[in-house]
């Protein structure tokens, strides 16, 4: 299983690697939504260092929506999904496979994001072993339930704007307790953000756990 | 055998009933029970915000349950129940959010506040009508409902983690939360569970209803394939050949 995963992450890297697509469009994107985060709230009143936990979660699930489109959107030229079912790999290893290229993705984008907030809204990151727990647990959430809504509409002709409608309700808890995680961190708020790492890691094992057990059957549908 | 309607002697009088019973629950709440000794007549909305709750969670309690059974059994009866309670526990969730928001403009002064319930029941709006949407999509029967079937069980485990994540985040800012008086007795009480038993009737009506039609409207489909083939077959000159 462990072996097919890699597998799948390896193929799905290398692709985004050579077609540049995370990095020239899915990335500009994320910092773009910071410049219009910006514009929407005024930069001069310290709204934007205040909001910056939740600014930042926003724009990395907006980002992961793309990602998640991106990384199915890659099989379904050309009948490669077939290919893909037919290819003799373990399903739970696939869905592995492309959430943790999702994941990945998603990680490297938290790192420029990160550098963006720094920079762009003048915020200063502390709380570092907290701030790095959270964006780990959140993101295996994220990619876990994203890919299996992504393989689930991945074959529709209405995925694109379907996507968003079933993933965001369901990844609005990750987008809660990332952020009070993010602002105890920053030492924006007295609250505990150890017991929302707590709920992001019960949510990343139950929707990982859910995927393994699932994949399979949600793959051969199309 | 298809049937011309969906009501029957038995949903006729359920139906009655629930008349019936919508009536009496009019009568005791607005006229009979006392305003609340907090909240005055505002508190009346109870009588129907609680049922209608009560009654949206069954609903998406059974719709989780025929999920489940459809893809254990595969049986196109459990399917049915599904998507059928969840579209009625739609409509419940509904009626909660707007009789809550009512409810909450006399006691709270606005419309909607980021309470813990308010903002799960929104969610959990959502959540549903994702489910609907993919149920509507058009795919053939098998495919439709193991898709339906597991959106529903992914936004059932996600139930829980919503409740919990939105109440901590809640929970750690309300400094007051207005609840209802935490005794209520005697005949307020009564009018509360004869509005559960009332709306939970009315559920059930609506649903056998709905899983009628939408029973009816899966045997269309199936014999609208099972009549083009035989079209086709005419078509092409092949006879029908009846097996004995």
């Amino acid at each position: 299983m462990f072996r097919d995963a890699a597998l799948v992450a390896r193929k799905d890297l290398r692709i985004e690697w050579r077609s540049r697509v995370t990095t020239n469009q899915v990335a500009p994107f994320a910092v773009l939504v910071l410049i219009l985060f910006a514009f929407a709230l005024d930069p001069d009143r310290g709204v934007l260092q205040r909001a910056t936990a939740g600014l930042f979660w926003v724009a990395i699930l907006f980002s992961a929506l793309l990602a998640v489109q991106r990384a199915f959107a890659l099989e379904a030229a050309d009948g490669n999904r077939d290919a893909l079912r037919l290819s003799g790999l373990n399903p739970a290893g696939i869905f592995l496979g492309k959430a943790g290229a999702v994941a990945l993705e998603l990680g490297a984008l938290e790192i420029v994001l990160g550098i963006g907030v720094v920079i762009l809204y003048s915020t200063t990151l502390s709380g570092w072993l907290l701030l790095i727990t959270t964006c780990v647990v959140a993101t295996i959430g994220l990619a876990a339930a994203g890919s299996l809504y992504g393989v689930l509409a991945a074959g529709l002709r209405v995925r694109e704007t379907l996507l968003p409608l079933l993933l965001l309700p369901v990844v609005a808890p990750v987008l809660l307790g990332a952020t009070r995680a993010f602002e105890a961190a920053l030492g924006q708020s007295t609250s505990d953000g150890w017991s929302w790492v707590e709920l992001l890691t019960t949510f990343a094992v139950i929707y990982v756990a859910f995927g393994v057990l699932a994949f399979g059957s949600l793959l051969e549908e199309a | 055998m298809v049937p011309a309607h969906t009501g029957s002697r038995t949903t006729r009088l359920l139906g009655l009933a629930v008349l019936a019973g919508i009536a009496v629950v009019l009568v005791l709440a607005l006229a009979v029970t006392g305003p609340d000794a907090v909240q005055g007549d505002a508190a009346r909305l109870i009588y129907l915000h609680v049922p209608v709750a009560v009654s949206m969670n069954v609903g998406f309690g059974l719709c989780t349950l025929g999920s489940v059974m459809w893809l254990w059994k595969k049986s196109r009866w459990w399917d049915t129940v599904a998507v059928s309670a969840a579209e009625v526990g739609l409509v419940f969730t509904g009626l909660t959010l707007v009789t809550g928001m009512v409810w909450g403009r006399p006691t709270w002064g606005v419309y909607w506040t980021w309470d813990a319930r308010l903002t799960t029941f929104s969610l959990l709006f959502l959540l549903y009508l994702g489910y609907l949407v993919v149920r509507h999509l058009p795919a053939d029967l098998e495919v439709r409902n193991r898709r339906s079937a597991y959106v529903a069980l992914l936004a059932f485990v996600d139930v829980p983690i919503v409740y919990l994540s939105v109440s901590w985040w809640r929970g750690l800012h309300q400094t007051a939360t207005l609840s209802l008086s935490s005794t209520i007795s005697g005949l307020m009480l009564f009018t509360l569970v004869l509005g559960i038993v009332v709306s939970l009737m009315g559920f059930l009506w609506l649903l056998v209803h709905r899983f009628r039609v939408a029973w009816l409207e899966d045997e269309v489909e199936i014999a609208g394939l099972d009549l083009a083939i035989s079209e086709r077959r005419a078509e092409a000159g092949i006879v029908e050949v009846s097996t004995p």
